[in-house]
C-alpha cells in the first residue's frame, strides 16, 4: 500500500552530494581490488614460470598439441561421467527419500524398516567411497550369483547410489525434521492423517529448504564418478590415466581436470546463488 | 438441548506437572464458551486435549454423545469434525491462501477440487478477503493471516470450532478485524470454545465464561456473572489484575 513516488520528485541538493560520494567510494574500492587482484595473481605467475622445473613440468603437462590429440577420447569418457550421474543421481533420489521417510516414520509397521535404514546410512555414510566401490566392484562378481551383471558400469554405478543415497537421506532427513511441529498440528487438526501430512505439508517444505545442499551434493557426485575409473571404466579420468601411462606426458590429466571444472564450475556458482536467494528471502532484515 | 462437547473429570499431566484436574465442562450447540485464566492455567492444553492432539490420562471427552477418548477411536475422523485455529495461525507457507483452505475438503472430505475453491471463495468474499485468494500467507497482515485461518477451519463444515487465543499474535488494531469475524461466527450459530485474553470481547460472546485457575474451573456463570460480578477469590484476583493492565 505505499505511495507511489511523485513524478515532480527530484534528488535534493544534499542526496546529489551523498550519491557524489558513493560513487567516489566505490571507485575507490574498485581499484584497491584491481590492484590488489594483479599484484597477487602476477605474483603467482612469476613464481611459476620462474621455478627452476618449469620447462619440463610445461611439457609435461601442457602440451597444448598432445592436449588436443587425447581431447577426443577424454572426452568421451566424460560422456560416462555424466551418464554416471545423470542415472545414478535419479535413482541416490528415489533411494534417499524413501530411507529418510522411513527414519521419520512413527508407524509400528515399520519399525524393522526404520532400523534397517538407520543402519544402512551409518554403514555408507561412514565407509570412503573408494572401498565401497572396490568392494562392490570386486566381491558382488565374485560372489557368482546368476542374474547379477558383473558389468564395471553397473557395479560402480551401484557403489555410487549406495553410499550418497546415504548422504542424500540424512540432508533430505534434516531438511523434514527441520520443519516446526506447529505445521503438523495445524495439518492434523484439518484430519489429514498422517501421510497426507508428510506429503502436503511437511515435505514440500522440506524439500524447497534442502534444495541449496542438494545441488552441492549433485556435485560432489558428479566429482565422484571419477573414482569408478579404479574398476577399469573407462571414464573420463581412466581415458586420461591410459594416454599418460602411454606416453609418460601428463597433458590428459590436466585436459580432464579442465573438462570437469568446465561443468562443475557453473553448477556451484549456480548453488551459491540458490543459496544466497534462500538466506535473503529468508531475512527480512537484508543482507550485511 | 444436545450437548455438542461434554468433558467429564479430564485430568491431564506433563511428567509431575498436573495441567487439569478433574475437569468437566458442557458445551450445548450454537453455544460460546469462553475460557479465561492466567497464561499456564491450562485453557491451550484443553483445546488440544478436545483435537486429541494430546491425550489425556483420566476421564471422557464425549464429541455429539461419542467418546472420543477411547484410544480405539479413529482420531482423524474426530479431527474432521473439529476446527482448532491457533494463537500463531499456523498456514501453510507453501500454499496459497486458496490452497491452504481447500486443502482439507480436497485431500480429506473428498470434495472436487470445484466446489471446494468455489466455497473457500464463498467464504473468502465474506470475511474480505476475495482479493488475497492467489497470494502466499506471508504477503498478509497478521489479522489477515489469522482470518485465513479461521476460514480454513471453517471450510470443512466442523461441528465445534475451537479458537486458541487467536487475537494473541495481533497488534491491537488487526485484533478487532479477527473479533468481528468471530462474532460473525457466533451470529450464524456456530458452536465454539475459545481461549482468549480479551475480557470485553468474551462479555459479547460468551454464552459461557470459565475461568480456569491450575487446571480447573472454579468460576463459571454468564459473562456478567463472572467478569462482572465475580464470587471467587481467585476470579477476583485475577480480574482486578487484568483492569489494572487496563484490558477490561
Amino acid at each position: 500500500m505505499s505511495e507511489k513516488q511523485s513524478s515532480a520528485w527530484s534528488p535534493s541538493s544534499r542526496e546529489i552530494q551523498r550519491r557524489k560520494s558513493r560513487r567516489a567510494i566505490s571507485r575507490k574500492q574498485a581499484g584497491i581490488a584491481a590492484a590488489s587482484s594483479i599484484f597477487v595473481l602476477g605474483t603467482l605467475l612469476v613464481i611459476l614460470v620462474t621455478s627452476p622445473g618449469w620447462e619440463t613440468v610445461k611439457a609435461t603437462f601442457f602440451d597444448i598439441e598432445y592436449g588436443k590429440e587425447v581431447f577426443p577420447t577424454v572426452i568421451k569418457g566424460l560422456w560416462i561421467n555424466l551418464q554416471l550421474t545423470f542415472i545414478g543421481g535419479a535413482a541416490i533420489g528415489v533411494i534417499a527419500l524413501g530411507l529418510a521417510l522411513l527414519r521419520t516414520t512413527k508407524s509400528p509397521a515399520l519399525t524393522p524398516f526404520r532400523f534397517l535404514a538407520t543402519a544402512y546410512v551409518d554403514i555408507f555414510r561412514g565407509a570412503p567411497l573408494i572401498l565401497i566401490i572396490l568392494l562392490v566392484g570386486f566381491g558382488v562378481p565374485a560372489l557368482g550369483l546368476r542374474g547379477v551383471s558383473s558389468n564395471v558400469i553397473f557395479l560402480g554405478t551401484v557403489a555410487v547410489v549406495l553410499t550418497y543415497s546415504a548422504y542424500v537421506a540424512e540432508v533430505i532427513r534434516s531438511g523434514i525434521l527441520s520443519i516446526h511441529p506447529s505445521q503438523r498440528a495445524a495439518a492434523r487438526s484439518l484430519g489429514l492423517t498422517s501421510g497426507q501430512t508428510m506429503r502436503f505439508v511437511v515435505l514440500p517444505q522440506a524439500i524447497r529448504r534442502v534444495v541449496p545442499p542438494l545441488l552441492n551434493d549433485f556435485v560432489s557426485l558428479l566429482k565422484d564418478t571419477g573414482l569408478v575409473s579404479i574398476l577399469g571404466v573407462t571414464d573420463a579420468v581412466r581415458a586420461a590415466q591410459i594416454n599418460a601411462s602411454r606416453t609418460f606426458n601428463y597433458t590428459p590429466y590436466v585436459v580432464a581436470a579442465i573438462l570437469f571444472l568446465l561443468i562443475t564450475i557453473p553448477m556451484t556458482r549456480y548453488t551459491d546463488r540458490a543459496i544466497r536467494q534462500r538466506t535473503s528471502a529468508q531475512n527480512s532484515e537484508g543482507s550485511i | 438441548m444436545s450437548n455438542v462437547l461434554e468433558l467429564v473429570n479430564v485430568r491431564k499431566s506433563f511428567g509431575s506437572e498436573l495441567v487439569l484436574k478433574d475437569l468437566s465442562l458442557s458445551v450445548p450447540e450454537h453455544t460460546a464458551t469462553v475460557l479465561i485464566g492466567a497464561s499456564g492455567s491450562g485453557k491451550s492444553t484443553l483445546l488440544r486435549c478436545i483435537n486429541l492432539l494430546e491425550s489425556i490420562d483420566d476421564g471422557q471427552i464425549f464429541l455429539d454423545g461419542e467418546e472420543i477418548s477411547d484410544p480405539l477411536i479413529n482420531v482423524d475422523d474426530v479431527r474432521r469434525r473439529l476446527g482448532l485455529v491457533f494463537q500463531s495461525f499456523n498456514l501453510f507457507p507453501h500454499k496459497t491462501v486458496l490452497e491452504n483452505i481447500t486443502l482439507s475438503p480436497i485431500k480429506v472430505h473428498g470434495k472436487s477440487k470445484d466446489e471446494a475453491n468455489s466455497h473457500a471463495m464463498h467464504l473468502l468474499k465474506r470475511f474480505d478477503l476475495a482479493d488475497k485468494a492467489d497470494q502466499y500467507p506471508d504477503r498478509l497482515s497478521g489479522g489477515q493471516q489469522q482470518r485465513v485461518a479461521i476460514i480454513r477451519s471453517l471450510a470443512v463444515s466442523p461441528r465445534l470450532l475451537l479458537l486458541d487465543e487467536v487475537t494473541s499474535a495481533l497488534d491491537p488494531v488487526l485484533v478487532n478485524e479477527v473479533l468481528s469475524a468471530v462474532r460473525d461466527l457466533k451470529s450464524d450459530g456456530m458452536t465454539m470454545v475459545l481461549a482468549t485474553h480479551e475480557m470485553g470481547f468474551a462479555t459479547q460472546v460468551a454464552d459461557e465464561v470459565c475461568f480456569l485457575e491450575s487446571g480447573n474451573i472454579v468460576e463459571r456463570g454468564t459473562a456478567d456473572q463472572v467478569l462482572h460480578n465475580p464470587q471467587n477469590p481467585k476470579t477476583k484476583e485475577f480480574l482486578k489484575r487484568v483492569h489494572q493492565a487496563g484490558r477490561l
